[in-house]
Protein backbone atom coordinates (compact mmCIF):
# COMPACT_ATOMS: atom_id res chain seq x y z
CA UNK A 1 0.00 0.00 0.00
CA UNK A 2 3.00 2.24 0.16
CA UNK A 3 2.55 3.60 -3.31
CA UNK A 4 -0.57 5.41 -2.13
CA UNK A 5 1.22 7.16 0.18
CA UNK A 6 2.68 9.68 -2.22
CA UNK A 7 -0.77 10.48 -3.74
CA UNK A 8 -2.25 11.16 -0.59
CA UNK A 9 0.79 13.45 0.33
CA UNK A 10 -0.07 15.43 -2.53
CA UNK A 11 -3.52 15.56 -2.56
CA UNK A 12 -3.53 16.69 1.25
CA UNK A 13 -0.81 19.23 0.67
CA UNK A 14 -2.60 20.33 -2.62
CA UNK A 15 -6.00 21.01 -0.06
CA UNK A 16 -3.79 22.62 2.05
CA UNK A 17 -2.54 25.07 0.01
CA UNK A 18 -5.96 25.89 -1.70
CA UNK A 19 -7.50 26.10 2.01
CA UNK A 20 -4.95 28.67 2.94
CA UNK A 21 -4.91 30.62 -0.49
CA UNK A 22 -8.87 30.80 0.41
CA UNK A 23 -8.36 32.34 3.45
CA UNK A 24 -5.53 34.99 2.96
CA UNK A 25 -8.21 35.49 -0.51
CA UNK A 26 -11.29 36.28 2.00
CA UNK A 27 -9.10 38.03 4.63
CA UNK A 28 -7.84 40.57 1.94
CA UNK A 29 -11.20 40.92 -0.03
CA UNK A 30 -12.96 41.63 4.14
CA UNK A 31 -10.05 44.31 4.04
CA UNK A 32 -11.05 45.99 0.95
CA UNK A 33 -14.25 46.59 2.11
CA UNK A 34 -13.48 47.86 5.74
CA UNK A 35 -12.48 50.62 6.58
CA UNK A 36 -9.90 52.17 7.54
CA UNK A 37 -8.81 52.51 4.31
CA UNK A 38 -5.51 53.87 3.10
CA UNK A 39 -5.62 56.35 0.09
CA UNK A 40 -2.56 57.25 -0.33
CA UNK A 41 -1.70 53.80 -0.79
CA UNK A 42 -3.79 52.84 -3.08
CA UNK A 43 -3.16 55.56 -5.00
CA UNK A 44 0.38 55.17 -5.02
CA UNK A 45 -0.34 51.18 -5.98
CA UNK A 46 -3.26 52.75 -9.09
CA UNK A 47 0.07 55.26 -10.14
CA UNK A 48 2.58 52.13 -10.39
CA UNK A 49 0.48 49.10 -11.78
CA UNK A 50 -1.85 51.64 -14.35
CA UNK A 51 0.73 54.15 -15.06
CA UNK A 52 4.27 52.28 -15.20
CA UNK A 53 2.50 49.49 -16.91
CA UNK A 54 1.52 51.71 -20.32
CA UNK A 55 4.38 51.41 -22.72
CA UNK A 56 4.86 47.44 -21.57
CA UNK A 57 1.57 46.87 -22.62
CA UNK A 58 0.95 48.89 -25.40
CA UNK A 59 3.98 47.59 -27.13
CA UNK A 60 2.26 44.37 -26.49
CA UNK A 61 -1.04 45.69 -28.09
CA UNK A 62 0.60 47.38 -31.10
CA UNK A 63 2.46 44.48 -32.20
CA UNK A 64 -0.54 42.31 -31.46
CA UNK A 65 -3.13 44.50 -33.17
CA UNK A 66 -0.46 44.05 -36.25
CA UNK A 67 0.47 40.74 -36.38
CA UNK A 68 -3.48 39.94 -36.04
CA UNK A 69 -4.07 41.76 -39.58
CA UNK A 70 -1.46 40.18 -41.50
CA UNK A 71 -1.88 36.71 -39.97
CA UNK A 72 -5.89 36.71 -40.79
CA UNK A 73 -5.21 38.70 -44.28
CA UNK A 74 -3.24 36.12 -45.29
CA UNK A 75 -5.20 33.73 -44.23
CA UNK A 76 -8.42 35.35 -45.85
CA UNK A 77 -7.37 36.01 -49.29
CA UNK A 78 -7.51 32.72 -50.13
CA UNK A 79 -11.08 32.67 -50.14
CA UNK A 80 -11.41 36.45 -50.84
CA UNK A 81 -12.48 37.53 -47.78
CA UNK A 82 -10.20 40.25 -46.79
CA UNK A 83 -12.71 42.13 -45.59
CA UNK A 84 -12.84 39.88 -42.38
CA UNK A 85 -9.81 41.25 -41.65
CA UNK A 86 -10.86 44.69 -39.25
CA UNK A 87 -13.58 42.50 -37.46
CA UNK A 88 -11.43 39.39 -36.84
CA UNK A 89 -8.88 42.16 -35.28
CA UNK A 90 -11.26 44.08 -33.50
CA UNK A 91 -13.16 40.92 -31.91
CA UNK A 92 -9.61 39.17 -30.93
CA UNK A 93 -8.22 42.20 -29.33
CA UNK A 94 -11.33 43.32 -27.23
CA UNK A 95 -12.77 39.69 -26.28
CA UNK A 96 -9.12 38.18 -25.80
CA UNK A 97 -5.92 39.44 -26.36
CA UNK A 98 -6.38 42.55 -25.26
CA UNK A 99 -7.18 41.43 -21.50
CA UNK A 100 -5.12 38.21 -21.62
CA UNK A 101 -2.06 39.42 -23.03
CA UNK A 102 -2.32 42.77 -21.03
CA UNK A 103 -2.85 39.97 -17.91
CA UNK A 104 0.20 37.99 -18.68
CA UNK A 105 2.33 41.34 -18.82
CA UNK A 106 0.98 42.64 -15.98
CA UNK A 107 2.12 39.44 -14.29
CA UNK A 108 5.50 39.91 -14.99
CA UNK A 109 5.68 43.34 -14.23
CA UNK A 110 3.56 43.95 -11.33
CA UNK A 111 3.00 40.10 -9.95
CA UNK A 112 6.89 39.81 -9.45
CA UNK A 113 7.52 43.33 -7.75
CA UNK A 114 4.61 42.76 -5.66
CA UNK A 115 6.19 39.41 -4.40
CA UNK A 116 9.52 40.33 -4.14
CA UNK A 117 8.48 43.87 -2.31
CA UNK A 118 6.14 41.97 0.17
CA UNK A 119 8.40 39.08 0.40
CA UNK A 120 11.30 40.99 1.14
CA UNK A 121 9.53 42.53 3.76
CA UNK A 122 8.55 39.66 5.40
CA UNK A 123 12.24 37.91 5.39
CA UNK A 124 13.46 41.48 7.06
CA UNK A 125 10.93 40.93 9.63
CA UNK A 126 9.02 44.48 8.20
CA UNK A 127 5.67 42.45 8.45
CA UNK A 128 6.08 41.86 11.98
CA UNK A 129 7.24 45.24 12.61
CA UNK A 130 3.85 46.03 11.31
CA UNK A 131 2.35 43.99 13.51
CA UNK A 132 3.93 45.42 16.48
CA UNK A 133 3.33 49.15 15.23
CA UNK A 134 -0.62 48.13 15.58
CA UNK A 135 -1.53 47.73 11.86
CA UNK A 136 -2.67 45.07 10.19
CA UNK A 137 -0.23 44.13 7.66
CA UNK A 138 -3.17 42.50 5.55
CA UNK A 139 -4.86 45.80 5.77
CA UNK A 140 -1.70 47.85 4.97
CA UNK A 141 -0.10 45.47 2.82
CA UNK A 142 -2.38 43.64 0.99
CA UNK A 143 -5.54 45.50 0.49
CA UNK A 144 -4.33 48.48 -1.54
CA UNK A 145 -2.96 46.67 -3.64
CA UNK A 146 -5.75 44.72 -4.56
CA UNK A 147 -7.86 47.32 -4.75
CA UNK A 148 -5.64 48.68 -7.43
CA UNK A 149 -4.77 45.95 -9.60
CA UNK A 150 -8.62 45.33 -9.72
CA UNK A 151 -9.25 48.81 -10.93
CA UNK A 152 -6.65 49.95 -12.90
CA UNK A 153 -6.51 46.72 -15.14
CA UNK A 154 -9.67 47.68 -16.96
CA UNK A 155 -8.30 50.83 -17.71
CA UNK A 156 -5.06 49.20 -18.74
CA UNK A 157 -6.98 46.98 -21.16
CA UNK A 158 -9.55 49.49 -22.67
CA UNK A 159 -6.38 51.61 -23.63
CA UNK A 160 -4.60 48.30 -24.70
CA UNK A 161 -7.85 47.46 -26.86
CA UNK A 162 -7.59 51.09 -28.79
CA UNK A 163 -3.52 50.60 -29.30
CA UNK A 164 -4.09 47.28 -31.00
CA UNK A 165 -6.91 47.90 -33.27
CA UNK A 166 -4.62 50.83 -34.17
CA UNK A 167 -1.92 48.57 -34.83
CA UNK A 168 -4.17 46.18 -36.90
CA UNK A 169 -5.27 49.73 -39.02
CA UNK A 170 -1.80 50.80 -39.40
CA UNK A 171 -0.81 47.63 -40.94
CA UNK A 172 -4.13 47.12 -43.32
CA UNK A 173 -4.26 51.13 -44.43
CA UNK A 174 -0.49 51.27 -45.16
CA UNK A 175 0.70 47.84 -46.03
CA UNK A 176 -2.21 45.78 -46.85
CA UNK A 177 -3.60 49.17 -48.93
CA UNK A 178 -7.32 48.75 -47.10
CA UNK A 179 -9.05 51.98 -48.10
CA UNK A 180 -8.48 53.85 -44.70
CA UNK A 181 -12.62 54.95 -43.97
CA UNK A 182 -13.91 51.74 -45.15
CA UNK A 183 -11.67 49.65 -42.79
CA UNK A 184 -12.61 51.61 -39.38
CA UNK A 185 -16.35 51.48 -40.99
CA UNK A 186 -15.87 47.50 -40.76
CA UNK A 187 -14.16 47.93 -37.78
CA UNK A 188 -17.48 49.50 -35.51
CA UNK A 189 -19.84 47.79 -38.05
CA UNK A 190 -19.96 44.35 -36.59
CA UNK A 191 -18.53 45.43 -32.53
CA UNK A 192 -21.02 44.90 -29.90
CA UNK A 193 -20.80 46.55 -26.40
CA UNK A 194 -20.55 43.63 -24.68
CA UNK A 195 -17.25 42.86 -26.91
CA UNK A 196 -15.53 45.59 -24.96
CA UNK A 197 -17.48 44.65 -21.78
CA UNK A 198 -16.51 41.66 -21.20
CA UNK A 199 -13.12 41.96 -22.04
CA UNK A 200 -12.84 45.00 -19.32
CA UNK A 201 -14.88 42.21 -16.80
CA UNK A 202 -11.93 39.84 -17.71
CA UNK A 203 -9.19 42.33 -17.11
CA UNK A 204 -10.82 43.29 -13.30
CA UNK A 205 -10.64 39.59 -12.82
CA UNK A 206 -6.79 39.27 -13.95
CA UNK A 207 -5.71 42.32 -11.92
CA UNK A 208 -7.57 41.27 -9.04
CA UNK A 209 -5.49 37.34 -9.99
CA UNK A 210 -2.39 39.20 -10.16
CA UNK A 211 -2.13 41.23 -7.31
CA UNK A 212 -3.22 38.12 -5.02
CA UNK A 213 -1.13 36.11 -6.29
CA UNK A 214 2.39 38.33 -5.92
CA UNK A 215 0.56 39.65 -2.16
CA UNK A 216 -0.03 35.45 -1.66
CA UNK A 217 3.53 34.40 -2.64
CA UNK A 218 5.11 37.62 -0.56
CA UNK A 219 3.51 37.45 2.48
CA UNK A 220 4.00 33.25 3.28
CA UNK A 221 8.08 33.82 1.83
CA UNK A 222 9.96 31.91 3.61
CA UNK A 223 13.79 31.54 3.81
CA UNK A 224 16.34 35.30 3.03
CA UNK A 225 17.09 35.61 -0.57
CA UNK A 226 16.12 32.44 -1.92
CA UNK A 227 12.61 32.30 -0.54
CA UNK A 228 12.21 36.06 -2.16
CA UNK A 229 13.27 34.33 -4.77
CA UNK A 230 11.08 31.60 -5.02
CA UNK A 231 8.26 33.28 -4.33
CA UNK A 232 8.38 36.30 -7.08
CA UNK A 233 8.67 33.20 -9.61
CA UNK A 234 5.39 31.01 -7.93
CA UNK A 235 3.37 34.14 -8.47
CA UNK A 236 4.04 34.87 -11.98
CA UNK A 237 3.43 31.03 -12.76
CA UNK A 238 0.54 30.85 -10.97
CA UNK A 239 -0.63 34.15 -12.13
CA UNK A 240 -0.32 33.28 -15.57
CA UNK A 241 -1.96 29.90 -14.85
CA UNK A 242 -5.02 31.06 -12.91
CA UNK A 243 -5.39 33.77 -15.95
CA UNK A 244 -5.23 31.23 -18.67
CA UNK A 245 -8.09 29.36 -16.89
CA UNK A 246 -10.24 31.93 -15.60
CA UNK A 247 -10.29 33.21 -19.01
CA UNK A 248 -11.63 30.02 -20.51
CA UNK A 249 -14.08 29.96 -16.98
CA UNK A 250 -15.11 33.55 -17.74
CA UNK A 251 -15.51 33.45 -22.18
CA UNK A 252 -17.73 30.21 -21.44
CA UNK A 253 -19.76 32.48 -19.04
CA UNK A 254 -20.12 35.79 -21.82
CA UNK A 255 -20.26 33.48 -24.99
CA UNK A 256 -21.10 30.02 -24.12
CA UNK A 257 -24.41 29.99 -25.69
CA UNK B 1 6.90 36.19 43.57
CA UNK B 2 5.84 39.70 44.31
CA UNK B 3 2.64 41.00 42.74
CA UNK B 4 4.05 43.25 40.63
CA UNK B 5 4.77 41.24 37.32
CA UNK B 6 3.93 42.88 34.03
CA UNK B 7 4.87 39.30 31.84
CA UNK B 8 3.65 35.97 32.89
CA UNK B 9 4.58 32.77 30.66
CA UNK B 10 3.22 29.72 31.62
CA UNK B 11 4.35 26.49 30.29
CA UNK B 12 4.53 28.11 26.81
CA UNK B 13 5.27 25.08 24.34
CA UNK B 14 5.61 25.09 20.78
CA UNK B 15 6.62 22.89 18.07
CA UNK B 16 7.57 23.96 14.36
CA UNK B 17 6.85 19.93 12.61
CA UNK B 18 8.29 17.91 15.24
CA UNK B 19 11.09 20.08 16.72
CA UNK B 20 10.26 21.48 20.02
CA UNK B 21 11.13 24.81 20.13
CA UNK B 22 9.39 25.97 23.55
CA UNK B 23 8.82 22.78 25.55
CA UNK B 24 6.65 24.53 28.60
CA UNK B 25 8.74 27.72 29.24
CA UNK B 26 7.81 29.41 32.51
CA UNK B 27 8.97 33.22 33.12
CA UNK B 28 8.05 36.20 35.09
CA UNK B 29 9.45 39.92 34.15
CA UNK B 30 9.06 41.96 36.42
CA UNK B 31 7.56 45.62 36.47
CA UNK B 32 9.65 48.15 35.69
CA UNK B 33 13.23 45.89 35.81
CA UNK B 34 15.01 44.92 32.41
CA UNK B 35 14.78 41.47 32.16
CA UNK B 36 17.19 39.49 29.63
CA UNK B 37 16.79 36.03 27.79
CA UNK B 38 20.00 34.60 26.88
CA UNK B 39 20.41 30.96 25.37
CA UNK B 40 22.56 29.69 22.15
CA UNK B 41 21.44 30.61 18.38
CA UNK B 42 17.97 28.73 17.70
CA UNK B 43 17.11 27.89 21.26
CA UNK B 44 13.67 30.02 20.87
CA UNK B 45 14.58 33.30 22.13
CA UNK B 46 13.21 34.67 19.29
CA UNK B 47 10.09 32.70 19.43
CA UNK B 48 9.18 33.81 22.77
CA UNK B 49 9.38 37.17 21.91
CA UNK B 50 6.97 36.48 18.74
CA UNK B 51 4.46 34.42 21.18
CA UNK B 52 3.78 37.24 23.73
CA UNK B 53 3.60 40.18 20.45
CA UNK B 54 0.97 37.02 19.09
CA UNK B 55 3.18 36.72 16.38
CA UNK B 56 3.00 33.11 16.66
CA UNK B 57 0.37 31.45 18.41
CA UNK B 58 1.91 28.85 21.32
CA UNK B 59 0.30 25.07 20.85
CA UNK B 60 0.33 25.39 25.16
CA UNK B 61 0.49 27.36 27.61
CA UNK B 62 -0.93 30.82 29.09
CA UNK B 63 0.90 34.19 28.58
CA UNK B 64 -0.62 37.28 30.76
CA UNK B 65 0.20 41.00 30.49
CA UNK B 66 -0.88 43.13 33.55
CA UNK B 67 -2.66 39.89 34.86
CA UNK B 68 -4.93 39.49 31.50
CA UNK B 69 -4.80 36.30 29.23
CA UNK B 70 -3.43 37.34 25.61
CA UNK B 71 -3.20 33.53 24.44
CA UNK B 72 -5.61 33.40 22.64
CA UNK B 73 -6.80 36.74 21.79
CA UNK B 74 -8.49 37.69 18.26
CA UNK B 75 -6.48 40.34 15.97
CA UNK B 76 -7.90 43.46 16.68
CA UNK B 77 -7.36 42.50 20.33
CA UNK B 78 -3.84 42.03 19.92
CA UNK B 79 -3.36 45.24 18.13
CA UNK B 80 -5.16 46.75 21.42
CA UNK B 81 -2.51 45.00 23.21
CA UNK B 82 0.31 45.62 21.10
CA UNK B 83 -0.35 48.98 21.42
CA UNK B 84 1.56 49.06 25.20
CA UNK B 85 4.14 47.14 23.67
CA UNK B 86 7.24 48.70 21.44
CA UNK B 87 10.01 46.58 19.42
CA UNK B 88 12.79 46.86 18.12
CA UNK B 89 13.70 44.34 15.79
CA UNK B 90 17.61 42.46 14.97
CA UNK B 91 17.98 44.56 11.71
CA UNK B 92 16.02 46.85 12.78
CA UNK B 93 12.84 46.02 10.09
CA UNK B 94 12.81 49.64 9.04
CA UNK B 95 10.06 50.01 6.54
CA UNK B 96 12.11 50.86 3.57
CA UNK B 97 9.47 52.92 1.44
CA UNK B 98 9.16 55.37 4.32
CA UNK B 99 11.82 58.35 5.33
CA UNK B 100 13.48 57.88 8.72
CA UNK B 101 10.71 60.56 10.12
CA UNK B 102 8.17 58.19 8.91
CA UNK B 103 9.59 55.37 10.09
CA UNK B 104 9.55 56.73 13.71
CA UNK B 105 6.31 58.29 13.55
CA UNK B 106 4.80 55.39 12.02
CA UNK B 107 3.02 53.72 15.21
CA UNK B 108 1.73 56.94 16.00
CA UNK B 109 -0.18 57.60 13.06
CA UNK B 110 -1.22 54.45 12.24
CA UNK B 111 -1.89 52.73 16.03
CA UNK B 112 -2.53 55.99 17.90
CA UNK B 113 -4.21 57.97 14.96
CA UNK B 114 -2.26 61.30 15.98
CA UNK B 115 -2.72 63.78 13.21
CA UNK B 116 0.69 63.37 10.71
CA UNK B 117 1.98 66.69 11.29
CA UNK B 118 1.61 66.16 14.79
CA UNK B 119 3.27 62.85 15.09
CA UNK B 120 6.55 64.30 12.74
CA UNK B 121 7.04 66.84 15.74
CA UNK B 122 7.23 63.98 18.12
CA UNK B 123 8.98 61.43 15.82
CA UNK B 124 11.63 64.30 15.77
CA UNK B 125 11.73 64.99 19.81
CA UNK B 126 12.19 60.68 20.01
CA UNK B 127 14.92 60.86 17.38
CA UNK B 128 16.63 64.12 19.04
CA UNK B 129 16.47 61.20 22.12
CA UNK B 130 18.68 58.60 20.30
CA UNK B 131 21.38 61.10 19.31
CA UNK B 132 19.49 61.63 15.76
CA UNK B 133 19.73 65.47 14.38
CA UNK B 134 16.65 66.71 11.98
CA UNK B 135 19.35 66.06 9.07
CA UNK B 136 18.53 62.42 9.22
CA UNK B 137 14.75 62.91 9.18
CA UNK B 138 14.79 62.56 5.25
CA UNK B 139 16.68 60.39 4.58
CA UNK B 140 15.57 56.74 3.48
CA UNK B 141 16.95 54.15 5.61
CA UNK B 142 18.58 52.44 3.21
CA UNK B 143 21.44 55.26 3.37
CA UNK B 144 21.69 54.85 7.23
CA UNK B 145 24.84 52.87 8.87
CA UNK B 146 23.86 49.60 11.16
CA UNK B 147 24.48 51.88 14.22
CA UNK B 148 21.51 54.74 12.68
CA UNK B 149 19.28 52.25 12.05
CA UNK B 150 19.33 50.85 15.49
CA UNK B 151 19.08 54.12 16.67
CA UNK B 152 15.96 54.92 14.40
CA UNK B 153 14.40 51.35 15.22
CA UNK B 154 14.93 52.81 19.16
CA UNK B 155 13.32 55.76 18.20
CA UNK B 156 10.35 53.93 16.34
CA UNK B 157 10.06 51.73 19.64
CA UNK B 158 9.87 53.77 21.83
CA UNK B 159 7.31 56.44 20.05
CA UNK B 160 3.91 55.90 21.15
CA UNK B 161 5.52 55.24 25.01
CA UNK B 162 5.25 51.79 24.88
CA UNK B 163 4.84 50.24 28.97
CA UNK B 164 7.02 47.05 27.77
CA UNK B 165 9.99 47.52 25.46
CA UNK B 166 11.35 44.19 23.60
CA UNK B 167 14.58 44.38 22.36
CA UNK B 168 16.15 41.48 19.88
CA UNK B 169 19.63 41.35 20.13
CA UNK B 170 20.36 44.91 20.04
CA UNK B 171 23.82 44.39 19.55
CA UNK B 172 24.23 42.26 17.05
CA UNK B 173 25.71 43.26 14.00
CA UNK B 174 27.13 46.38 15.57
CA UNK B 175 31.20 47.38 16.82
CA UNK B 176 31.62 46.81 20.17
CA UNK B 177 31.70 50.73 20.73
CA UNK B 178 28.63 50.97 18.78
CA UNK B 179 26.94 48.45 21.03
CA UNK B 180 28.13 49.84 23.87
CA UNK B 181 26.42 53.20 22.84
CA UNK B 182 23.33 51.61 22.00
CA UNK B 183 23.18 49.60 25.30
CA UNK B 184 23.24 53.44 27.02
CA UNK B 185 20.99 54.57 24.89
CA UNK B 186 18.40 51.39 25.81
CA UNK B 187 19.24 51.79 29.93
CA UNK B 188 19.02 55.57 29.51
CA UNK B 189 15.51 55.31 27.69
CA UNK B 190 14.08 52.38 29.49
CA UNK B 191 14.50 54.57 32.55
CA UNK B 192 13.54 57.57 31.70
CA UNK B 193 10.07 55.89 30.44
CA UNK B 194 9.87 54.02 33.30
CA UNK B 195 8.53 51.07 31.13
CA UNK B 196 9.20 47.35 31.55
CA UNK B 197 11.75 45.99 29.41
CA UNK B 198 12.21 42.20 27.58
CA UNK B 199 15.54 41.32 25.82
CA UNK B 200 16.83 38.94 24.65
CA UNK B 201 20.65 38.13 23.29
CA UNK B 202 23.91 35.99 23.77
CA UNK B 203 26.10 39.21 24.30
CA UNK B 204 27.04 38.94 27.47
CA UNK B 205 28.52 42.30 27.86
CA UNK B 206 25.50 43.42 26.69
CA UNK B 207 23.54 41.36 29.17
CA UNK B 208 25.51 43.00 32.00
CA UNK B 209 25.04 46.41 30.86
CA UNK B 210 21.33 46.56 29.95
CA UNK B 211 19.95 43.62 32.42
CA UNK B 212 18.53 43.71 35.83
CA UNK B 213 17.52 40.59 35.72
CA UNK B 214 18.44 37.17 33.59
CA UNK B 215 16.80 34.38 32.67
CA UNK B 216 18.47 31.47 30.78
CA UNK B 217 16.80 29.48 28.14
CA UNK B 218 18.23 25.88 27.10
CA UNK B 219 16.29 22.89 25.81
CA UNK B 220 12.67 25.19 25.33
CA UNK B 221 13.08 25.54 29.30
CA UNK B 222 13.86 28.71 31.27
CA UNK B 223 17.31 26.73 33.87
CA UNK B 224 17.95 29.58 35.36
CA UNK B 225 16.64 32.79 36.61
CA UNK B 226 18.38 35.36 39.26
CA UNK B 227 19.76 38.39 39.15
CA UNK B 228 22.27 39.75 36.77
CA UNK B 229 24.97 40.10 39.46
CA UNK B 230 24.26 36.72 40.76
CA UNK B 231 25.09 35.56 37.14
CA UNK B 232 28.59 34.55 38.03
CA UNK B 233 27.56 32.63 40.85
CA UNK B 234 24.84 30.85 39.30
CA UNK B 235 26.15 27.34 40.49
CA UNK B 236 24.81 26.04 36.79
CA UNK B 237 26.83 24.21 34.77
CA UNK B 238 25.04 25.31 31.66
CA UNK B 239 24.92 29.20 32.95
CA UNK B 240 28.65 28.93 33.51
CA UNK B 241 29.42 27.23 29.86
CA UNK B 242 27.60 29.86 27.98
CA UNK B 243 28.66 32.91 29.48
CA UNK B 244 32.22 32.13 29.58
CA UNK B 245 31.62 30.94 26.43
CA UNK B 246 33.32 27.13 26.19
CA UNK B 247 32.32 24.39 23.64
CA UNK B 248 33.45 22.08 26.24
CA UNK B 249 30.17 21.70 28.40
CA UNK B 250 26.93 20.12 29.24
CA UNK B 251 25.28 22.17 25.92
CA UNK B 252 26.61 20.75 23.19
CA UNK B 253 25.75 22.76 19.60
CA UNK B 254 24.25 20.81 17.25
CA UNK B 255 26.29 21.32 14.12
CA UNK B 256 23.11 21.76 12.17
CA UNK B 257 21.22 23.46 14.47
Amino acid sequence: MNFLRPIGRVAISFLEATGRLALFTFRGVSHCVRPPFFPRLILRQMIDIGYFSLPVVGMTAIFTGMVLALQSYSGFARFNAESAVATVVVLSITRELGPVLAGLMVAGRIGASIAAEIGTMRVTEQVDALTTLSTNPVKYLVAPRLIAGTLMLPCLVLIADIIGVFGGYLISVFKLDFNATNYLQLTWEFLKPMDVISGLVKAAVFGFIVTLMGCYHGYNSRGGAQGVGRATTNAVVSASMLILAANYVLTSIFFGD
Amino acid sequence: MTGAQKITLKGVAKAFGDKHVLAGLDLDVPAGQSTVIIGGSGSGKSVTLKCILGLIRPDAGTITIDGEDVTDLSRSQKEEVNRRIGMLFQSGALFDSLSVVDNVAFGLIQGKRIARREAQAIALDKLAQVGLGREVADLSPDELSGGMRKRVGLARAIATDPEIIFFDEPTTGLDPIMGAVIDELIVKTVKEMGATALSITHDMASVRRIGDRVAMLHDGKIIWNGAVAEIDQSGNEHVDQFIHGRAEGPIKMGVRA
